[in-house]
Order: structure tokens, then C-alpha cells, then sequence
């Protein structure tokens, strides 16, 4: 039976069944990701041994009768940023490196109570500071759909290693766009919870106020229930919010008759490319004849999101990282004279290039002199932002634009001119501020073959409203956009783009360069596929 | 307006991030920097002279709970990080003369 092509609830009603044991689950699940991983890099741990030990566990609870939920016994990966006991968690940072927390992150013990098994960590920008998971310590992670172009990030691990099979769902982080813009990429469903609705207690701090963990899944029934079992109410973080409705799964209704849904003019205006606009529109219109009603309307403000977030998330990223100076975890550097040199040199040896980038604008918008004009301006705006989305869900039960301006990048080129990589959060990065929930939803394909994804944007607590209307839109559609990564079809199209290249590289036994092993791989990989096909 | 950044400003962030940046470095940051609070100026477009600066989204206040020691002793656990340890505590370097 081909385990892989089942959503997280169909695996688990299996499990539920007998039908299927939770070690043949993991099993088929690190057969895939050991497969996979040398193309797409998804993981930054991958922890076989420790996933056949937790599927014994769990398949007890359920034997028991303990563990009757919809994800028990289901396999899942979490983002390297949330911290689980002994497990290595790194952030995919240098400076992290060895870390081994002493606790485990509120929204990963949720899980761990659901019956899930953690496969692995995943791939990140460092310090979830990044739009392509190209700044990881720990190498670049390659979209499934296309192994040229970078998954988004900085949630790319994640998304990547639901699309290319690795895991059936996964936990994601998103500060900025950071689930909805790499799941929009890699043709997957992620939603940004409301703004304390998931515990970020055990969640590695980039910007405290904007940080929700949310689910990366592979259709919207998973993700639905994915948020159902982490949202909780946490006393260890002060900005848990206790919310009255966490049925979310009940939300799954084909039903959006009468739902008003504005499209922001602002969102479809230039800068947005042209085949992304169209399956947008395209959407909006497969919503239109499912009885909602459509209507754009000036958001307002829209130019200013990403200026006032730089400010913000840069200012408490400096205080939040902080606490990485060499004394009570992670690296420290091997040569120091003193306390003060040691912390200098441990951090500037330790962080990446983007992360100091971003330590040094929040020290400067935080530093005396700078704070009333940079960063209570930049929090006045954001106060602005908020009143604009107010005025918006006067009128309107639901926001529809796109994730992002544009499908998924090439790998290598985005990091070189920062700031045109932070225009590409355009869409997302309003929705941090104002604390609003938003959801990204596959909706098609670009010339290249590669995801687009729509952006679905909430008021405060109203995420049934999304997942209502990504449902309705996925049954219509017939989950026609929500198809797995063909990887070995996509690492073939690569391999045929640099052909006698890879070839060249094997036959000189150069295994050096690893990107060109990959594709010298190619060949054997297609012939595989073609026995099963 | 384009910002200019003086090498006394970038040394002083520098003091206030802990990072030591090289001389090429430092010539990096401080044309990224300037470029990005460039940008940020168009913030200034907005008059925001009536608008109360938000920190919270939600109108929530501090939250309190009773001290009660909930987690067991992780003392080995915790330390078990440490990148330097001398028995039950961290080692850093000397501090004081």
C-alpha cells in the first residue's frame, strides 16, 4: 500500500483501523526523507532512531485505548526553532549548533499528546530571518517542485518536507510570512494562527510580539486539525490567549453562501506578477460561484507593512538575541581575552550574516537618540495598519490576495540586494502586525510548473472563517493544486538542464561538489521511477 | 534624504549588539544600514502625531500567576550545555581583577 499519497487523516483512520502500524508509517516516512534528502535537504535532523522508539510508544497508547484522535500514530517534523528535550535544536545557526534544550516546546508537547510521532527538525533561515531558508547554517533547503528555486522560508524545511512526502505534516513558524509565503511556493496549506492562540513557550524568540506557530499540511481537513491540536491556552506565555473556540475541524464546511470577501486593490497592482494575479482572480471567481460574494476595495496603508516591520522585528530581535553570548549554551569562541571580547567574538563568529544584519538595525532603532523616531514611529504605524484592517472586516468576513508577488525564486538569487527579498513579504507581513490570522492556499501552477499559492486573511480569532473557505475552494477544485512534489520528475528536469555536466562530474569522480552528485544521480533515480510507474 | 551613518555610530552599535565586525564588515553594514533606514523614512510620510504607539495587538495587561515550582531540578540537563562548566556552575572568563 502507498502510504505516502495519504493525507494525515486518511493515515491516521488506517492506524486507527490496524490496517497500518505506526513503524510501517515511520518507516515509509525515513525510506522517503533518506531518499530525498540529498536533493532537498528538508531536515536539519533527522532522528530515525528516536522516531522508532516514539512509534512503539505511541502504538501502546493506542492499543490502550488512550490516543483516539485524528493524528495519532501520524508522522510529523517541526521546525528547528521550537525546542524538544534532548533533542538537538539548532536553528539552524552555528551558534546553536550543539544545543540540547531541557524542555519541550507547549505546541510540540500538544502534539505529543496527540499521538504524534516527531520524524525530525527542519530546515530554516537562520534564526527564521530569511524568505528563502537559503541564510541555514546548515546549507540551502531546494524546492520539491523544482530543485533550480529555494521552497520560501523561513518555514522552507517544513513546507518542502510536506510536499516531497518527507513527513505528513509539519510545524511551521511565521514572524513575517514565514509559513503562508513558503507554503504559497511549495503548493502546500499554512495558516498563521491569531496572535496568542498557539503557546510560543519553547518557541526560539525572533519577534516576540509578531511569532505564531501554525500547521504546514497537505490539505485543509490536516490543517485544521493539525491547529486543533496545538492551540491552547499556556500560562508559561504571557500572551496565551484563552480563547473560546478550539473545534477548529468543525469549520470544515462546503458552505461560503454570502461570505463577504474583499480583494485589495493595493494587493493587485504593480509588482505582482502577472500569472499569480490571474489564479487569483481564477480563485476569487470558484469562490463567486460557490455563492460568495467579491468585491475589492482600497486596503490602504500597504507601502508601509514592511518598513515598520523591519523596524519592530529587528528591534526585538537585537533583545531577543541577546542571550547568545558563549556562557550557558551553544558555541563559544576558542580565542578570547575577557568576558566582553569573548561574548563579541562567540556572537560575531557564531550568527550569520543576515542575523547580524538585522542585531545591528534593532540596536541602532532601539540605541537613545533613535528610539521616539524609529521605533515609536514604526509602532504608531502599526497601530495605523491595525485600524485599517478594523475598517476592512467592517465590511468584510474575509481578505483574498495573494501569498506572494511571485512564484518561487532561484536558488542564489535573492540573498544579494536584502531589501528587494524583503518586498517580497509585501502581502504577509501586515498580517504579523495586526495579529490577524492568515492562511495560504494552493491555487495553481506557473509556467515553470511551479505553485501559486491565494492568501486568505481573517479578523482576530475568526480563523473557522479561513479554513470554511478553503475547504469550499479545495472541494470545487477538487484538490486539483494540492499534488505532491514529483521529485524524482523535477530533479530529472534539473539534471537535463546541466546534463553532460553531471554526467562529466561522475565520471571524474568528483564528489566534492554536492550539488553535482545530485544531479550525476539522476539517471538511476529516473530509472527507479520508471519500474514504478 | 539619504542617510549617513558616522563610523562613531557604528562603532557604538556595534557595543550595544556585542558583535565585532572586520573592516569589511563594518563597510557592509553601515551602506546596508543606511539603505534600509532610507526606506524606513518613508514611514515619515504618515503623520502620526495622534496615533498611541501599539506594543500589543490585543488589549491584554500583565499576567500573573502564583510562583509555584511546577518543573523538577534540570540542573544536569541545563548545564549539560554549558560550553565551559567548573562543577555546578558556568565558567566564564575572569571578570574581576
Amino acid at each position: 500500500m502507498d502510504l505516502l499519497h495519504l493525507t494525515a487523516i486518511e493515515l491516521g483512520r488506517k492506524i486507527k483501523t490496524r490496517e497500518v502500524s505506526v513503524t510501517e508509517a515511520v518507516k515509509a516516512v525515513l525510506e522517503q526523507a533518506k531518499e530525498m534528502e540529498p536533493e532537498i535537504n528538508s531536515y536539519v535532523t533527522l532522528d530515525e532512531a528516536g522516531a522508532l522508539m516514539q512509534a512503539e510508544a505511541v502504538q501502546k497508547r493506542i492499543d490502550s485505548g488512550e490516543l483516539t484522535g485524528p493524528l495519532a500514530g501520524v508522522p510529523a517534523a517541526v521546525k528547528d526553532n521550537m525546542c524538544i528535550e534532548g533533542k538537538l535544536t539548532t536553528c539552524s545557526s552555528k551558534i546553536l549548533s550543539n544545543f540540547h534544550p531541557a524542555f519541550t516546546a507547549e505546541a510540540v508537547k500538544n502534539l505529543q499528546k496527540a499521538g504524534a510521532v516527531i520524524v525530525g527538525k527542519t530546515n530554516m533561515d537562520e534564526f527564521a530571518m530569511g524568505s528563502t531558508t537559503e541564510t541555514s547554517y546548515y546549507g540551502p533547503t531546494k524546492n520539491p517542485h523544482n530543485l533550480m528555486h529555494v521552497p520560501g522560508g523561513s518555514s522552507g524545511g517544513s513546507c518542502a518536507a510536506v510536499a516531497a512526502q518527507e513527513c505528513w505534516y509539519a510545524l511551521g513558524s511565521d514572524t513575517g510570512g514565514s509559513i503562508r509565503q513558503p507554503s504559497s511556493f511549495c503548493g502546500v496549506v499554512g495558516l498563521k494562527p491569531t496572535y496568542g492562540t498557539v503557546s510560543r513557550y519553547g518557541l526560539i524568540a525572533y519577534g516576540s510580539s509578531l511569532d505564531q506557530i501554525g500547521p504546514v499540511a497537505r490539505d485543509v481537513s490536516d490543517c485544521a486539525a493539525v491547529l486543533e491540536a496545538i492551540a491552547s491556552h499556556d500560562e508559561k506565555d504571557s500572551t496565551s490567549i484563552q480563547r473560546k473556540d478550539y473545534d477548529f475541524t468543525s469549520a470544515l464546511a462546503r458552505d461560503v453562501k454570502g461570505m463577504k470577501i474583499g480583494i485589495p486593490r493595493d494587493y493587485m497592482r504593480e509588482g505582482l506578477n502577472p500569472e499569480v494575479a490571474d489564479a487569483v482572480w481564477k480563485a476569487a471567481r470558484v469562490l463567486e460561484e460557490q455563492g460568495a460574494v467579491i468585491e475589492e476595495f482600497d486596503l490602504s496603508l500597504v507601502k508601509y507593512a514592511i518598513p515598520a516591520y523591519y523596524v519592530i522585528a529587528s528591534a526585538e530581535a537585537s533583545s531577543n538575541l541577546e542571550r547568545f553570548d558563549g556562557v550557558k549554551y551553544g558555541y563559544r569562541a576558542a580565542d578570547y581575552e575577557g568576558l566582553h571580547n569573548m561574548y563579541k567574538k562567540t556572537r560575531s563568529e557564531g550568527f550569520g550574516a543576515e542575523v547580524k544584519r538585522r542585531i545591528m538595525l534593532g540596536s541602532f532603532v532601539l540605541s537613545s537618540g533613535y528610539y521616539d523616531a524609529y521605533y515609536l514611529k514604526a509602532l504608531c504605524v502599526k497601530a495605523l495598519i491595525k485600524q485599517a484592517f478594523d475598517r476592512a472586516f467592517e465590511s468584510y468576513d474575509l481578505i483574498l490576495g495573494p501569498a506572494a508577488p511571485t512564484t518561487a525564486p532561484e536558488l542564489g538569487k535573492s540573498l544579494q540586494d536584502p531589501l528587494k527579498m524583503y518586498l517580497g513579504d509585501i502581502y504577509t507581513i501586515s498580517v504579523n502586525l495586526a495579529g490577524l490570522p492568515g492562511m495560504s492556499v494552493p491555487i495553481g501552477r506557473d509556467r515553470k510548473g511551479l505553485p501559486v499559492g491565494m492568501q486568505l486573511i481573517g479578523n482576530s480569532f475568526q480563523e473557522k472563517t479561513l479554513i470554511r473557505a478553503a475547504y469550499t475552494y479545495e472541494c470545487a477544485t477538487e484538490k486539483q493544486f494540492e499534488v505532491s512534489a514529483d521529485v524524482r520528475a523535477g530533479a530529472g528536469m534539473a539534471a537535463g538542464q546541466a546534463g553532460d555536466c553531471g554526467r562529466a562530474c561522475r565520471q571524474t569522480g568528483d564528489p566534492g561538489d554536492s550539488a553535482f552528485q545530485a544531479k550525476s544521480e539522476m539517471p538511476d533515480v529516473q530509472a527507479k521511477s520508471g519500474r514504478e510507474a | 534624504m539619504a542617510n549617513q551613518i558616522s563610523d562613531e555610530t557604528m562603532e557604538y552599535v556595534g557595543i550595544l549588539a556585542k558583535l565585532e565586525l572586520s573592516g569589511e564588515e563594518k563597510e557592509a553594514a553601515k551602506a546596508d544600514m543606511e539603505k534600509m533606514l532610507d526606506y524606513i523614512d518613508t514611514l515619515n510620510e504618515l503623520d502620526t502625531s495622534a496615533v498611541e504607539p501599539m506594543s500589543h495587538v490585543f488589549p491584554v495587561c500583565n499576567v500573573f500567576r502564583e510562583d509555584v515550582v511546577t518543573n523538577g531540578d534540570n540542573k544536569e540537563q541545563t548545564l549539560a550545555n554549558a560550553p565551559l562548566r567548573k562543577e555546578d556552575s558556568f565558567e566564564v572568563p575572569k571578570t574581576i581583577g
